[in-house]
């Protein structure tokens, strides 16, 4: 008979495990995203943790203040700390999409930014764009659509619609379905989504008011 | 049949009814507002974390937590299985542990030492072969004579094996609870369909643990909810831990599954597998079917497609089924439980003897379809299916001829669902300053109940849907029941009818002595109430409500089960059917959905539009278990290989191609009164689609998902490649 001793399941090789206790070296060179304010001098190095470490995000236009652990996401530290709960925490891996927020203008995936990392730029949650009182047109255009229906995909459906209609005001069908690629829903809301985001183009552009 | 006062207001008579209204709470959801039980975090919580088996199936020769316990940050321990104890899969909980962060409580499960002595185990059940003392026999089925039918030498005789993978929910709210005590009161959000039932489920189990709680004392709550497709009615194992550890720290402990184990262990849509003979006459018509079905649902094993499908009545049948239990996470309901995989198995054998027919399959399912319950429902529909998918110009004999090495196939389904309304209550009050409240102990879980609700109520009192404020999500309304099965449009629209009709009479008597007229006279239409005969006798809404002065109206409605009321506010029974059109690349098996085509009756329809999103949702979940999805076991080491979305594939919104919708309403539909909706649509894609493909290849690829590999291996067997 054999007998062994296991660790607890986990999912293969995970970024977080990898870089768990044993301190984080944080660098501009670690976000590749051209033409974004730095939070440290070009080409400087420091190594963090891993003991929580003060950091102040700018969010939705506010400084926020918090002690993290070098290796926490982005995500997790806005919902577990901060309560901002609109991006959602579904692959946790970057892959769903979810989590989408805005940093520096840009879509990025909230789980797959370490939120050491997020300091010094500028990020945008669902919570910035609108309110139910005051719905973002692409907002709104999600409701007109029914481009919804259980909701947890839709917070970042609808940042990461956001985000591509500023890159891309006239898209095509072809194109949206390229751009929102990396937007996962299990209900089925595709088809909404789609006259949504055509929509919601039109509506920014001044085509007709819905917001 | 005799008129009722709560019957459903005629077509001319309804505002609101049967439009495409905007769910309620759209702007909630869409401007990230809506909190689901994840979203949840009271002051003072602790985040909870299981420790779970690696081990397929092993018995536990070891634990120590002492480590763990001893962490800074650790706040509660709680070992839930114990030496001697077997674990049936990986995923298995061993250990549950609290602690002041997500880290820290991750750190935790590092140190949590557990032994494990391995036992043999199964896994892949495809091969029924190998199952041996996994595989137990469940039903058998005989009808008429079916050998001496297949014997006979005028029919034409098709056989062949289909199969449908396990597949999992994964909802994206995976599932979990925040559980807060105050003294011996017990409050739950709970990502969970059943509300109403999840208090006593809490009490019971925890009173077996020696927690002092009774049902009266605990509250659920769900305002909102991440997907359940039919996997979250219960509290799970995790759920009464998550209440013990809140118990234990004396703070508000969240346990929420990791990805990984809500696609291990918190539901799987059981596989069915089948080698299936089917006999007709030469002109098509049905005289036999012969099946030997068999598949698993994990541990203990589950599952049973109803065979043959839909066609039941065809005359001379013989059916085998065989229910398997495998080493992995367990079956649950998974939308239209069974219905998928009987659509799977019935339609491709059927699609495969009509094409040994020379038949077009339309043709041949609607020359049979009076086996079913509702033949000239089926016919209908496919004839309208057949305009909307051009299938007379589309539509060609099996294999597309043409040259290129993509060909292009069109392919058919039908299928059945019940939905008939579950017990519901619905408070209705109307209050002095004008406004209205309905409160229900019922969930949304995105079907748009919450909105239905709304409709019913406001058309009943000729309000707009803004009028009306719909409280639901929490256990202290009045009960509702949990929504599985499609019985939730049936039951809350006849509760809310109900109780609305009983509060509007109230109030009718109330306001009918200063209009001088009797109450029976009284409508409410447009924000007034008024005389039926003399309009101008009225008052607005508001005027009248004040003639309650200091009391308000409360009434109770209930959906009464069926045969216990003369009214006609809901049935059960519907039929659907889906056509696809498909493209298949024959050098790289990669199949491209061009259109998808849904044709589906549910009764009465409330609101068109969240009825038109339940159909178009089905019709992309069906692509993406038709095409994408299966829960892949490794049969050397038990484990799920694919437990991340990143390889358990969801469709994206560039897969799922034109998608059209047809609901059939008006006379003959609309009478019936309401009838569920969630499972009907997405119990025939599979099929439709696997049809399709076929019609494009000329060769049956047997088993679902059709991924490209089988794709390319059926046809090297025999394709047109």
């Amino acid at each position: 008979m054999r007998k062994k001793k296991t660790k607890p399941p986990q999912d293969g090789f995970s970024r977080r495990d990898f870089l768990k206790g044993a301190g984080i070296t944080v660098s501009t060179s670690l976000l590749p995203m051209p033409g974004t304010a730095a939070a440290r001098p070009e080409g400087s190095s420091e190594v963090l943790g891993p003991n929580p470490v003060p950091i102040t995000l700018s969010i939705n236009g506010a400084a926020r203040s918090l002690k993290v652990e070098p290796r926490v996401t982005l995500l997790d530290a806005l919902r577990n700390q901060l309560d901002i709960t609109g991006a959602k925490k579904v692959c946790d891996r970057g892959v769903c999409g979810a989590c989408t927020v805005i940093l520096d203008g840009r879509a990025v995936y909230a789980c797959n930014v370490l939120a050491v990392e997020a300091e010094g730029h500028k990020i945008e949650t669902i919570e910035g764009l609108g309110t139910e009182e005051h719905l973002h047109p692409v907002m709104a255009a999600f409701v007109d659509n029914d481009a919804q229906q259980c909701g947890f995909c839709t917070p970042g459906f609808v940042v990461a619609c956001k985000a591509f209609l500023d890159k891309h005001p006239n898209p095509t069908l072809a194109d949206v379905e390229h751009g929102l690629g990396g937007n996962l829903c299990r209900c089925g809301t595709y088809a909404g989504v789609r006259e949504a985001v055509l929509e919601a183009a039109k509506t920014l552009k001044g085509g007709h008011a819905n917001g | 049949m005799a008129s009722c006062k709560y019957d459903w207001p005629p077509p001319g008579e309804r505002s609101l009814i049967g439009k495409r209204i905007k769910r309620l709470d759209g702007p909630e959801k869409a401007s990230g507002r809506a909190k689901y039980t994840y979203d949840i975090n009271p002051s003072g919580l602790l985040f909870a974390k299981i420790y779970r088996s690696p081990c397929a199936h092993a018995k536990i020769t070891g634990i120590d937590t002492s480590e763990a316990e001893k962490m800074p940050g650790v706040k509660t321990v709680l070992a839930v299985m114990g030496v001697g104890d077997e674990t049936h899969w990986v995923g298995d909980e061993i250990v549950c542990v609290a602690a002041e962060s997500e880290e820290i409580a991750t750190d935790a499960l590092s140190k949590i030492k557990v032994q494990f002595q391995e036992l043999p185990f199964f896994v892949n059940e495809e091969n029924l072969d190998q199952a041996g003392d996994h595989a137990k026999p469940a039903s058998t089925k005989t009808k008429g004579d079916a050998s001496k039918a297949f014997s006979d030498p005028d029919v034409v005789t098709s056989e062949g094996y289909y199969g449908i993978a396990a597949i999992t929910h994964c909802c994206l709210e995976a599932h979990g609870n925040v559980a807060q005590w105050t003294g011996n009161n017990l409050l739950t959000h709970s990502s969970t369909q059943n509300v109403p039932g999840l208090p006593s489920q809490f009490g019971d189990s925890l009173r077996k643990q020696g927690v002092d709680v009774s049902d009266k004392n605990v509250e659920t709550i769900c305002n909102y909810i991440g997907g359940g497709f039919g996997s979250k009615f219960g509290t799970d194992e995790w759920g009464i831990h998550v209440a013990q550890l809140a118990h234990k720290a004396g703070r508000p402990v969240k346990l929420m599954l990791e990805r990984d184990m809500e696609l291990e262990g918190a539901g799987a849509r059981p596989s069915a597998f089948a080698n299936i003979k089917v006999a007709a006459q030469k002109d098509g018509t049905l005289v036999a079917w012969d099946s030997k079905s068999w598949g698993s649902g994990g541990f203990p094993g589950a599952g049973m497609p109803p065979l043959p499908y839909v066609l039941t009545g065809i005359p001379n049948i013989t059916t085998q089924h065989t229910s398997i239990s495998t080493n992995a996470g367990p079956a649950r309901a998974w939308r239209a439980p069974d219905h998928p995989q009987a659509a799977a198995l019935t339609l491709c054998a059927l699609d495969d003897l009509a094409a040994k027919l020379n038949m077009d399959p339309i043709e041949f399912l609607s020359k049979n379809a009076d086996l079913s319950a509702r033949g000239n429902v089926y016919r209908e529909e496919m004839k309208i299916g057949a305009q909307l998918s051009d299938w007379q110009k589309n539509w060609h004999p099996r294999g597309d001829k043409t040259s290129g090495t993509v060909k292009r196939g069109m392919g058919v389904s039908i299928h059945t669902w019940g939905g008939a309304g579950h017990p519901s209550s619905c408070g209705v009050n109307i209050y002095p300053d004008g406004s209205v409240e309905v409160n229900m102990g019922s969930q949304d879980l995105g079907t748009g109940t919450r909105t239905v609700i709304g409709i019913v109520a406001a058309e009943t009192f000729g309000l707009p849907l803004e009028a009306v404020k719909v409280n639901i999500g929490d256990s202290k309304y009045p009960a509702d029941s949990a929504s599985g099965g499609s019985t939730t449009v049936g039951g809350v629209s006849a509760s809310t009818r109900r109780g609305s009709v009983d509060a509007r009479d109230q109030l009718f008597e109330v306001v009918a002595p200063s209009l001088g007229v009797k109450p029976e006279q009284l409508v409410a239409v447009g924000g007034y109430i008024q005389a039926k005969d003399d309009p101008s006798k009225k008052l607005s809404w508001k005027e009248a409500c004040a003639k309650l002065q200091v009391k308000p109206i409360q009434a109770l409605g209930r959906n009464l089960p069926r045969g216990m009321s003369p009214c006609k506010l809901n049935d059960s029974g519907v039929g659907g059917c889906t056509i696809a059109d498909v493209s298949v690349d024959t050098e790289t098996g990669l199949i491209k959905i061009n259109k998808m085509v849904a044709v589906q009756d549910c009764g009465l329809i409330i609101d068109l539009k969240t009825a038109e999103s339940q159909c178009y949702g089905a019709l992309i979940m069906g692509v993406t278990y038709a095409l994408f999805e299966e829960k892949i076991m490794d049969r050397i080491t038990g484990r799920m290989l694919n437990n991340n979305m990143e390889f358990y594939k969801l469709a994206g919104i560039g897969d799922v191609g034109d998608l059209v919708v047809h609901m059939m309403t008006g006379p003959g539909y609309d009478e019936r009164g309401t009838i569920g909706l969630g499972e009907p649509p997405v119990i025939s894609p599979g099929a439709a689609i696997s049809n399709a493909v076929a019609n494009a290849i000329g060769v049956r690829v047997p088993t679902i998902p059709l991924t490209p590999d089988k794709v390319l291996a059926a046809l090297e067997k025999g394709g047109m490649a």
